[in-house]
């Protein structure tokens, strides 16, 4: 008993890691990559605007304020407060508060509720680029097919049996995944190659993969608001520095010279 | 000086030791001219401890230790807080800096033999700073309360838990649960903010002071107090101040320019110094797929992992975890060759230092990868490397008959042998360990039976009587 806990932490922290290896190995799936540009506010709030839309019913940011968000982004907080904050963050408007761009975006909806509808907490998005990265979420969201095995009618190829539904099925439309036999060591291994659009959505599949580039770039921008000043000031301070390097160094020759 | 500072300093110095200080310590403490690039990062690791006192203070101001507000509080002070966002990357960037600086620091002493007779003070205190910052490092990294803050801090915790009979209650002792909870972020907190910066401070105070009594070693490992002038000023001596805290200045403006290009292009440092998962607030009840410690560590963590349990404990994988810091700081009486510096030592004994090196650096790697079938056995055979760093020390302290090489490369690769036979295994296993017990049987013989055979291989060359360059 005494050294149940250690052999169990310790030895098998690599065991997980060794089963998840194990895992990971058969069922690595191939991220495509984004590219997204910090720089381009349009992009910004193309994706604030899809976020308030489509995201910001379940999952919360709760870290991130309206307000910080509408001033990186270009907007005013007017233009925040009537059109992306919606009467459906219902913890600040059933009090009777008037919406206020400095506030947090959090959801109505609690964990408990969001555990009997999901089957899974709802997680937190404010920081989610910076866990799963930009592929990760750009590749998920491009994900879904028709899955009639899972409550929501949708599974994802980059998160299996996700509790979450094809949100931006309205946009996307719906696919269907084609599925390819081949035989592995004897074994006959399903896999899924491609997907084919079965319900055409209002965008087509190229507005559809820049409206989910919007999504991820504001996403990425709200991991990081700093992100956005943090390369300037870099140049600056880098620049600084060097000229500093120039003057110590010139000092240091000048004391150096009567050494021998 | 004018006549009124003068006279304050007069003032000054006759109630405290102000001139008197200045002077043993800045104006009259005389450096051997020749320190080399490896001498910048004794100040510049003072200058990170400044940095992560001063960014830390400022921290504390808006961080919350309650496993409820913890995560949202470091994102309050990224988002809301004016430039909180680069006094948490300065604290984080801080904490991975001051162990690439130390690592160098005490690399450099490895070289120069810094830690020899009459400084093995220096070099303890030096190995309780780094004990105390490796606590730290640990204790801080809990404050975020990300998946890796907590599980990382459940692995490290759980390690106490080895220690046979008393080793649970020993866990809950420490964190004040049965789990990594509340009131192990509260107490984690507490030492992290007070307890442990206050011990560091104390002992580089003592370091200093240690090394200002007896003065720099250099590169050349040659005592500058041996030549001195008719001044009783060492002849190959400069005053620290201004020959060094000038040429200190240029290190502190580049490793400034090494610890920008870090902080605003790239604080996370593609996960070596912030972790992806540390974006994931604590969650009790999800493992993370991989727990691994920071990077400064996982040399460490590869010597826990490569011990095999023993009637399944892992206590054998901590003791050799500990002794492996615990043979550092023996140093000063393990190596007794009488040279100091590497420059004049034995050509056998640069080969040591080099697959010293090479074998903590590999462990390294190793702590960051899953410890499975072949990295396992590689992370094993290179802490059998790292530990036989310490014998070989001893043994290249005096000169030794070509017997005496011969009948220690038989006794090493014997232990070898036995500790072999007593890991065991399938015939898989044993396929592997016969293979992988090349590397450190080549290694025995090259820095054994070279010597048995070449004289020359373990014949110091002279030491200048004052120093080069």
């Amino acid at each position: 008993m005494k050294t149940l806990i250690a052999t169990l932490l310790i030895a098998l922290a690599p065991t997980f890691v060794l089963s998840n290896m194990a895992m990971a190995a058969g069922a690595k799936v191939h991220l495509e990559e984004v590219e997204i540009n910090l720089n381009n506010k349009a992009s910004l709030q193309r994706g604030a605007k899809l976020f308030v839309n489509y995201c910001l019913n379940c999952h919360a940011a709760s870290y991130m304020r309206y307000s910080r968000m509408a001033e990186d982004i270009g907007l005013t907080n007017e233009q925040v407060v009537e059109n992306m904050i919606f009467p459906a963050d219902f913890s600040k408007d059933k009090d009777g508060k008037p919406k206020k761009a400095g506030q947090l975006m959090t959801v109505a909806m609690s964990e408990e509720d969001g555990k009997a509808y999901f089957g899974t907490a709802v997680p937190d998005l404010s920081v989610v680029a910076r866990s799963r990265g930009a592929d990760w979420i750009y590749t998920y969201l491009k994900s879904f097919y028709i899955d009639d095995s899972r409550p929501f009618g949708v599974n994802n190829t980059v998160f299996p049996s996700v509790g979450m539904p094809h949100v931006m099925w309205e946009l996307e439309g719906l696919k269907k995944a084609v599925k390819k036999t081949t035989k592995v060591d004897g074994k006959e291994v399903t896999k899924i190659v491609g997907f084919e659009t079965v319900v055409p959505g209002t965008m087509s599949a190229a507005e559809f993969d820049s409206a989910v580039t919007d999504l991820v770039n504001y996403l990425e921008y709200m991991g990081e608001p700093a992100k956005l000043k943090r390369y300037t000031m870099g140049v600056y301070v880098l620049g600084f520095l060097f000229l500093l390097f120039v003057v110590s160094y010139a000092m240091k020759k000048e004391f150096w010279k009567d050494v021998h | 000086m004018t006549n009124k500072t003068q006279a304050f300093m007069n003032w000054v110095d006759a109630r405290f030791p102000m001139t008197k200080m200045w002077e043993d310590h800045m104006a009259k403490y005389y450096a051997p001219k020749n320190f080399n690039f490896w001498y910048f990062f004794g100040s510049l690791a003072l200058l990170i401890l400044v940095i992560q006192i001063v960014t830390g203070i400022f921290l504390t101001m808006n961080y919350k230790p309650d496993a409820d507000l913890a995560f949202a509080s470091v994102e309050y002070i990224m988002r809301d807080v004016d430039f909180g966002w680069l006094i948490r990357y300065m604290h984080s960037t801080g904490a991975s800096a001051f162990f690439v600086v130390v690592y160098l620091h005490m690399y450099r002493g490895l070289m120069y033999g810094s830690f020899k007779q009459p400084r093995e003070l220096i070099w303890l205190f030096g190995m309780l700073i780094y004990l105390a910052l490796m606590a730290e490092a640990f204790l801080g990294y809990l404050l975020p309360w990300g998946q890796m803050s907590y599980w990382g801090a459940q692995v490290i915790v759980n390690l106490f838990a080895a220690v046979p009979w008393v080793g649970e209650d020993l866990s809950v002792w420490i964190r004040g649960d049965y789990v990594v909870s509340d009131a192990t972020l509260n107490r984690f907190f507490a030492f992290h903010v007070i307890a442990v910066p206050f011990i560091l401070a104390g002992l580089v105070v003592a370091h200093i002071i240690a090394l200002h009594e007896v003065g720099s070693n250099n590169p050349d490992g040659v005592e500058i107090k041996k030549n001195k002038d008719e001044n009783g000023i060492p002849k190959d001596g400069i005053p620290f101040h201004p020959y060094y805290s000038v040429k200190d200045i240029v290190g502190v403006v580049v490793f400034l320019m090494f610890f920008s290009v870090v902080l605003f292009f790239a604080p996370e440092l593609g996960g070596w110094f912030l972790e992806k998962d540390n974006f994931v607030p604590a969650n009790p009840l999800k493992t993370p797929e991989h727990i691994v410690p920071l990077w400064y560590f996982t040399p460490f963590y590869a010597i826990l992992r490569a011990i095999p349990p023993i009637w399944e404990s892992q206590f054998p994988g901590v003791i050799a975890m500990g002794m492996a810091i615990v043979f550092l700081f023996f140093l000063p009486w393990l190596d007794r060759h009488p040279v100091k510096s590497m420059r004049y030592r034995e050509p056998i004994f640069k080969a040591n230092m080099f697959i010293f090196i090479v074998s903590f650096i590999v462990l390294g790697w190793l702590g960051t990868q899953p410890a499975t079938g072949i990295l396992s056995e590689l992370a094993y055979r290179f802490t059998e490397l790292y530990f036989a760093f310490f014998i070989f020390l001893w043994i290249f302290s005096a000169e030794r008959s070509a017997k005496y090489y011969v009948t220690s490369f038989i006794v090493m690769v014997g232990i070898v042998v036995v500790l072999d036979m007593l890991r065991g295994g399938d015939a898989d296993k044993i396929a592997l360990m016969l293979k992988s017990g090349l590397i450190p049987v080549i290694c025995f013989a090259v820095l054994l039976l070279i010597p048995a055979k070449f004289k020359s291989s373990v014949q110091a060359k002279p030491v200048p009587e004052r120093v080069t360059g």
